[in-house]
């Protein structure tokens, strides 16, 4: 999900379509996949490379609100989870990035343009994390949110996307559990550690719905995304879902969900709830959420301050390689 | 130099959108016979839709004798699984 407002080449009628086009477009109707050296519209492997891309990029930098945690956990169980979890994400960024990769962009151009601002990543992660409760409000919300967009996404239409879909979503179980497993025992604690759960559900809960992006009526990229099916649902449509399965995981922890108009709908068989400020969501995605320039910074100095290591281990490579070589000369 | 054929490793991707698995190896000249050799030796009877072939040579194993190095230490982190944290059925699924 953590891809939001993934711009897409704007949609064409049938009969704009050229033959390679439509027998393209006939593939996936068909639920074929897609492979990376089959031939695609230069549109579909554009959006993707934006559309994986910026999921890659969520998953590295949404380790950093997490990280900030990891020396501070309140039990060495809990410090030990919270680290297999952060690694997890890392690894759930690889996955991506080289699915990514299959597009034909490099490792170093998808970084550049994270680092140049040129690709986003998910706004939710633009937000600080205050509290341990935060870890709770995190796993429960964040990748609960992102599992909701996840579980859909295994069925997409490009074969290294699903495939690397197919392993995250293995994996982020433990995810949203462990999140779930931290408020829960917030909420059984004394009253400051439950006003703390609550705290964090407060702060959450409409960065979190605002994870699904804009609007349905305010979405102008979704069409030819879903009829490429690299997008399986539409924002509101899964924001609804998120909202009607989290409203009675926070009564079961006796917690109050931040929306007075929040209602159950008994003819729709959802609840009513209110959107989020998505001024605040169009400010956070340009750069001026509370933490922007301090997650980017923090990315940007890990790529600068690592550039002697992986130049080392290159060197390093490139040396061991030239002494075989010459080893194989002297025997020849 | 010897003029035996390299070997080569081959890999079949089954059915659509799954990933390629490996399913043995033969002997070819080039990579280009090493395909048409797989495809006669291992998609006779319409296992694959794909065919990846990589001289052995150029893959490198971990050695079976680092197996207790490399995997024992997951074993003590059984909080990697789901099922390790108890969440009320009332909660729904989870």
């Amino acid at each position: 999900m953590y891809a939001q407002m993934v711009k897409s080449e704007g949609s064409k009628s049938r009969d704009e379509m050229t033959p390679e086009e439509i027998a393209f477009q006939e593939r996936i109707d068909r639920n074929e996949k897609i492979e990376p050296k089959e031939w695609m519209p230069e549109g579909y492997r554009k959006t993707l490379i934006r559309q994986i891309g910026q999921h890659a990029h969520s998953e590295i930098v949404g380790q950093l609100p997490e990280g900030n945690w990891i020396t501070r956990a309140p039990t060495l169980e809990r410090k030990a989870i919270l680290l297999a979890k952060v690694q997890d994400e890392a690894g759930h960024g690889l996955y991506l990035y080289c699915a990514a990769e299959t597009l034909g962009v490099s490792r170093d151009e998808l970084l550049e343009k994270l680092h140049s601002g040129n690709m986003k990543y998910s706004s939710i992660f633009n937000y600080p994390t205050l509290t341990w409760a935060d870890m709770g409000a995190v796993g429960w919300l964040v990748d609960g949110a992102a599992i909701m967009n996840q579980v859909p996404l295994q069925r997409t239409s490009y074969g290294p996307y699903s495939r690397a879909m197919i392993r995250i979503c293995k994996e982020e179980s433990f995810h949203q559990r462990q999140g779930y497993d931290i408020m829960m025992k917030m909420c059984a604690g004394t009253p400051e550690q439950k006003a703390m759960a609550q705290d964090a559900l407060n702060r959450f809960w409409y960065p979190a719905l605002m994870m699904f992006g804009p609007s349905d009526k305010d979405s102008v990229h979704s069409a030819q995304s879903m009829a490429w099916k690299i997008k399986m649902n539409t924002n509101d449509e899964l924001r609804q879902k998120f909202v009607d399965q989290t409203v009675p995981q926070a009564e079961y922890l006796g917690l109050t969900v931040p929306d007075p108009d929040l209602k159950w709908n008994e003819e729709k068989g959802g609840y009513d709830f209110s959107e989020p400020d998505w001024s605040e969501f169009f400010a956070v995605i340009a750069g001026n959420g509370p933490c922007n320039a301090e997650r980017l910074g923090a990315r940007v100095k890990a790529w600068e301050d690592g550039a002697w290591f992986r130049d080392g281990l290159m060197a390093h490579a490139a040396k061991a390689d030239e002494r075989a070589r010459a080893a194989r000369h002297a025997a020849e | 130099m010897s003029s035996e054929w390299p070997l080569w490793e081959i890999f079949i991707r089954g059915q659509h959108g799954l990933n390629h698995r490996h399913v043995g190896s033969l002997h070819a000249p080039d990579a280009e016979m090493a395909i048409r050799n797989a495809r006669d030796v291992y998609t006779r009877r319409n296992e694959g839709v794909s065919i990846w072939v990589v001289r052995s040579n150029d893959i490198t194993a971990s050695s079976p004798s680092e197996k207790g190095p490399l995997y024992d230490p997951s074993n003590s982190k059984v909080y990697r699984h789901p099922t390790f944290f108890d969440i009320p059925d009332e909660v729904g699924h989870m």
